[in-house]
Formats: structure tokens, C-alpha cells, sequence
């Protein structure tokens, strides 16, 4: 054991001395009182209800919105033909993608033992499973008859049909809804020792009653644990090639239509680029409050704000490529409509869009090459926050200029989202922070057993 | 653990003669490598029926207590093999035999667009055989276990190791291995109570 030195911090290897993934002071002790007490025994603060207040009432600005729109109908947003696809759509696009980042963390950071995603992939995995929930939504009410919506699934039904499996949107059904149940099944299984761990915390019996009956009965067995490994390691396999698979089956369903703009074959790299681009800024947006507000700068420390600066700079840069040969494409093809609908991106009334995106996308990160950039939290705050409006702005280039002007002048059109649409987004933005802060309040939002693996007194010598 | 009581008359029983029926004996240790080093030496001496509790996975002690095998990862294959199969002749099924519909004029049998929702099934399946058979195989949700009976053992999830050697193991004698844990660095040596 090194109890000759045992505040040594864990390193990686020369480059990591600098920043350490944990703050070195840390034991088995303070992790798991720590981090427990934020649900156990921490008073709730004002600040948390005056926050929970504000997201549960723009929640509700969601509930009137859905409930109007399906009162009379989908023609309350701003979608008509041409633009059938609004704001809407580009929202369960944008949704989505954010939650492809907490996958990433959670799955592909892990195959590739990078232990410090140790303190933020259980954060980041509710940000996926609460943005999943809102995207959900949209496809849905954009149905216009919701509650038939269990058509989508291949159910035996009297009408005696099926569904037309050669469609990207029955991908979509299965992708989204397969994406949502094994991110689900992740996060929980994540859980499971710490349920365990608040369960023997907990002070109050309707606390212990509950964390004890989510434990499951866990008991840290060494047989247990290897197993747990084993299914966590293979879950994080699995979920590798899903979360690629999900935002590839979202780009097909534009990419498999014909329209300009969206029958582009670099739409699978460049829509989960962009997914994890758009991913990472959610993360740091969340993180950099979150982390100062509760004190756990010793458990996310800059060399996670460092490193998540620079996921986002190398997605960003792949994203300015895709916008780079989308441009390309549609002059190399030399097809009038390509080409019509590259000039009309830039120079047609929309053109603001195009350069506003191109601007909060390209430009935006190139800061995050400097680490002075890099380490100032309200600097690296401010970037994550216009990378988010850009990518929700790429989505809105996408989905409205491609279809406003196609190959028919007759049929072009302009589009407006209205009022509703606006109360739909702000409304599942409510949603989507009501479940953040429940989850910060009531689970632990950094994972205790995952953290005591990487305390130096972890280690076991041979 | 019938065994157990017949090889060693003397020891288990009459040792105990009025206490509750044991599920094993526990030792408390301070730090994972005691531990490791404990299990260690007492799979070395034979006592197989035994287990070791940490507050996070320790590669070494589940090699320790002899535990390096779990069908877990054939489960998965087994069930995301299923998985495909199923929804791939899922779609072949409905657009092929029992629906035939020309769309576009592309074969009934269009596997390459069948190929999405047959990944997606593969990793559903997959998913819930990973998830299910890890809890199967650990026997959860179990809310009652006799592990819970020892006094400290709330601390087997913040800072504190714990090994048990079962009383069904046959080689198990309660005095011999009560001074063998003794004598392994253990805080505590507790009787595991039924």
C-alpha cells in the first residue's frame, strides 16, 4: 500500500502533471460523504427552488402549448408546404444531439480508459436520457394526431397492414426509441452502488426504504462487481455503435430524400460531428455553474473543462468541414439545384441564418486553440453557449432554406415559426432543466463508486 | 454445510451450540490491498465458499477468491444474436409474405433497408440481456441478505472491505477460521447470523 504517500494524485503520464483528474486530498471518506450529502444532508438551498420554479413554470408554457396544439392542430406552428418540417423538427434534431455527448462520455470515453470522464458521465448521461425525452416529443405531436401514434410500431392490427420498413422515419422510431431505453438502462445500472451507498447514508426510513428498494439489494459483493464490470463494459460497447447508429438514422431522414440541401452522402459524419459538438457545449454550460455552485472543483477539475474545450474544438473543426464540402458539393455537382440552393443558403432571404451559423460555428471555437481560452470558465462558458445557438441554427439552415425553394418556383414559400412554436422550444428547455434539477437534488449527479476507483488509495499492490 | 458439520463436530457446533444458525464468519478490513492480501491467503489454504465486499470493483480480489469466470458476455451474444434475427425476419415477414407492397418498384425483399431496424434490435437485445442477466446472475433484487447482519457493514459502501468465508465451505470450522481471519490485519472479526 503507499501509505508512505498517500496523497499522491493520479496521473496519467507526464503531460497530465499539471491539472490532476481528482483533487489529490481526497480518501474513500470524503468521496462518498461528499458527494452523498448533496442529496442527503445538504439543506436545499434557495437558489435550487428559485431555479426549480422558473424551469417548472416554463414546463408548464410546454403543457399549454401541447394541449392548444392538440386541440387544433399542427397548423398552430408556423408549418405549411413547402416548409412541412419547422421549427419542430430541427428541434428534436438539435435535443438529440445534445444528448449524443453524454453517451460519448459515458461509452466511448470508457472503452477508451479515459478515467477522467469518471466525474461527469453520470451528469452527462442524465443530460442524454432528460434531451432524449424532449426530442422524443416533437416527432410525436408533429404527427398531428398523437394519440395514434403506436401506428409507428409493428403491432397486429385489424386494418391488416404493417409498417413500410423501407422508410428512414420507421428507422427513426426504432433508433430514438432504442437510443432512449438502453441510455436509460445505462444510467441505471450506473446507479445501482450508489443507491447502495445513499441507501447506508441515508438518515430518514422513507429515504432508506427507497434507495434501499432502487439498490436492489447490492451488497458489493466481489462476485457481484465482476459480473457489474463485465455487463457495464459490454452495455458501453453496445452503446457505441447505437449512438452513432442514432444521429446516422436522423441524417438519413434527410438524406434519403431528394430534396437540394438534404441528398447529401457526408450527412452521417457530419450530423454526429456536429451531434457531439453541440453535445460537449450542453456538458460545459451545465457543468461550469453546476461545479462552482456545489463546490466540486476537487472532482471536476480544469483538466476536465480543458479536455471537454478541446472535444468541442476537433468536432467544431469537423463540422466547418462539412459545411466546407456541403458548399463543394454543390458547386462540383454541377447541378442547377444544387448549385441554386448553396447560392440561396448564402444570398437568399435567409442568408442571415447561414452567416450567423457559420459564425457561431467556425469562427466561435477557434479561440479554444488558445489555453488561456481554455481555462477562463466565463470565456469557455460563452463559446459553449454560441455553439449552442449555432447548432441549432445549422439544423435551421438545413431543414428550412433545403425546402423553401426547390425544383418547383411555383411551389416556393417562405416560413415563420409563430408564437407556439417559440413556447414549444422555451417550454421543453423548462422540461429539460426541471428533470436536471430533481435529478441534482435527489440522485448523486457525479458517480461515488467510479470515483473511489480512481483515489490513489485505490490502488492495490502486487 | 451439512458437510461441514460432520467433518468437524467439535468445531462448528459445539462451539455454537446455542447460537442462531450461521451463514459464515466476516472479517472488517481498513484498506483494499489487506483485503486482497487476506483473500489471498485464505483461498491458498482451501476455503473455497468465500466472498469479499468493497465499496468499488477490485479486479484483484474477485481473482483472489478464485472468481474469474461469468457466462455474462455469451448471454449477450446470444440474446443480440436473437435480437438481429428477430428484426430482420421481422420486417422480411411483413413486407415480404404477409404485405407485399411495391413501393417505388424496389424488391419485396429490400434487405439492405432492413438493415437500420436490425441493428437497432440487435443492440435492444443485447442491452436487456446485458442488464437482466447481470441481475440474474446476482440473483437482484435480493432485499434481504444475512451479509446485512453485520454490525459495521453500512461502511462496505463508503471506506471499508469485508470478507466472508461461508459455513458451507467444506473445509469451514468456526473457532480455526475465526483465528485465521484474527491473524490476517482484520479490525473485526464477526459471526455472519442467518
Amino acid at each position: 500500500m503507499q501509505k508512505e504517500e498517500p496523497h499522491k494524485p493520479y496521473t496519467e503520464g507526464p503531460m497530465h502533471t499539471t491539472a490532476p483528474v481528482i483533487d489529490p486530498g481526497l480518501t474513500f471518506a470524503s468521496v462518498t460523504d461528499k458527494i452523498s450529502s448533496i442529496v442527503l444532508k445538504r439543506k436545499t438551498s434557495l437558489a435550487w427552488f428559485f431555479g426549480f420554479a422558473i424551469s417548472f413554470a416554463l414546463f408548464q408554457l410546454m403543457l399549454l402549448t401541447i394541449t392548444n396544439l392538440v386541440f387544433v392542430g399542427i397548423g398552430l406552428w408556423g408549418v405549411n408546404v413547402p416548409v412541412a418540417w419547422g421549427v419542430d423538427i430541427l428541434n428534436f434534431v438539435w435535443w438529440i444531439g445534445i444528448g449524443h455527448a453524454g453517451t460519448l462520455i459515458s461509452a466511448i470515453l470508457l472503452l477508451l480508459r479515459q478515467r477522467w470522464r469518471t466525474s461527469i458521465n453520470r451528469f452527462a448521461e442524465a443530460m442524454t436520457l432528460f434531451a432524449v425525452a424532449q426530442a422524443g416529443m416533437y416527432p410525436i405531436f408533429h404527427l398531428g394526431r398523437p394519440w395514434l401514434m403506436y401506428w409507428l410500431f409493428p403491432y397486429p392490427n385489424t386494418m391488416g397492414i404493417w409498417p413500410q420498413f423501407r422508410s428512414p422515419l420507421m428507422w427513426d422510431v426504432f433508433a430514438v426509441s432504442t437510443y432512449a431505453t438502453v441510455s436509460a438502462m445505462f444510467w441505471f445500472v450506473g446507479l445501482i452502488p450508489d443507491f447502495a451507498t445513499l441507501r447506508d447514508r441515508a438518515r430518514s426510513k422513507p429515504f432508506q426504504i427507497l434507495y434501499g428498494m432502487l439498490a436492489m439489494g447490492w451488497r458489493g459483493s466481489a462476485r457481484h462487481w465482476h459480473r457489474y464490470e463485465m455487463a457495464y463494459l459490454l452495455l458501453a460497447g453496445l452503446a457505441t455503435p447505437l449512438v452513432l447508429s442514432v444521429h446516422t438514422i436522423v441524417s438519413f431522414d434527410f438524406a434519403v430524400g431528394i430534396i437540394p440541401g438534404w441528398h447529401a452522402t457526408i450527412f452521417p459524419p457530419y450530423f454526429v460531428a456536429g451531434a457531439i459538438y453541440a453535445g460537449f457545449a450542453m456538458v460545459l454550460l451545465l457543468t461550469i455553474p453546476l461545479r462552482r455552485f456545489y463546490g466540486l472543483e476537487g472532482f471536476i477539475t480544469m483538466r476536465h473543462m480543458h479536455n471537454m474545450a478541446k472535444v468541442m474544438l476537433a468536432t467544431g473543426l469537423i463540422v466547418g468541414y462539412g459545411y466546407i464540402m456541403e458548399a463543394f458539393f454543390g458547386w462540383y455537382s454541377g447541378n442547377r439545384y444544387e448549385r441554386f440552393m448553396i447560392w440561396n443558403r448564402m444570398h437568399g432571404p435567409y442568408s442571415l441564418y447561414y452567416w450567423a451559423l457559420i459564425l457561431c460555428n467556425i469562427v466561435a471555437p477557434q479561440f479554444l486553440w488558445s489555453k488561456k481560452v481554455r481555462s477562463n470558465l466565463v470565456a469557455l462558458w460563452i463559446i459553449s453557449f454560441i455553439v449552442s445557438i449555432g447548432m441549432w441554427l445549422e439544423r435551421f439552415v438545413i431543414v428550412v432554406t433545403s425546402l423553401h425553394r426547390d425544383y418547383l418556383p411555383s411551389s416556393w414559400g417562405m416560413y415563420d415559426p409563430t408564437v407556439w412554436d417559440w413556447s414549444m422550444f422555451i417550454g421543453t428547455i423548462g422540461f429539460f432543466f426541471t428533470l436536471l434539477f430533481l435529478f441534482i437534488r435527489f440522485l448523486p449527479m457525479i458517480s461515488i463508486f467510479e470515483m473511489r476507483t480512481i483515489l490513489p488509495e485505490a490502488e492495490v499492490e502486487d | 454445510m451439512e458437510q461441514g458439520q460432520h467433518v468437524h463436530p467439535a468445531g462448528a457446533i459445539a462451539h455454537r451450540r446455542h447460537a442462531p444458525p450461521l451463514y459464515g464468519v466476516m472479517a472488517e478490513f481498513e484498506s483494499p490491498g489487506d483485503l486482497v492480501a487476506a483473500a489471498r491467503k485464505v483461498y491458498s489454504l482451501g476455503y473455497r465458499r468465500i466472498n469479499g465486499y468493497s465499496p468499488y470493483p477490485i479486479e484483484e480480489l474477485s481473482e483472489a477468491i478464485g472468481f474469474t469466470h461469468t457466462r455474462l458476455p455469451l448471454i449477450v451474444f446470444i440474446g443480440g444474436l436473437l435480437g438481429g434475427l428477430a428484426g430482420f425476419f421481422m420486417q422480411y415477414w411483413m413486407e415480404v409474405i404477409d404485405y407485399p407492397l411495391n413501393v417505388g418498384g424496389k424488391p419485396l425483399n429490400s434487405w439492405p433497408a432492413f438493415i437500420p431496424i436490425t441493428f437497432e434490435m440487435t443492440v435492444l437485445a443485447a442491452a436487456f440481456s446485458a442488464v437482466l442477466g447481470m441481475l440474474v446472475l446476482n440473483r437482484l433484487p435480493q432485499p434481504y441478505h444475512p451479509v446485512f447482519n453485520v454490525p459495521n457493514f453500512a461502511m462496505a459502501t463508503r471506506d471499508r472491505f469485508f470478507l466472508a468465508v461461508e459455513a458451507n465451505d467444506p473445509k469451514f470450522n468456526h473457532e480455526e477460521v475465526v483465528n485465521l481471519l484474527k491473524s490476517l490485519d482484520a479490525l473485526e472479526v464477526n459471526d455472519v447470523e442467518i
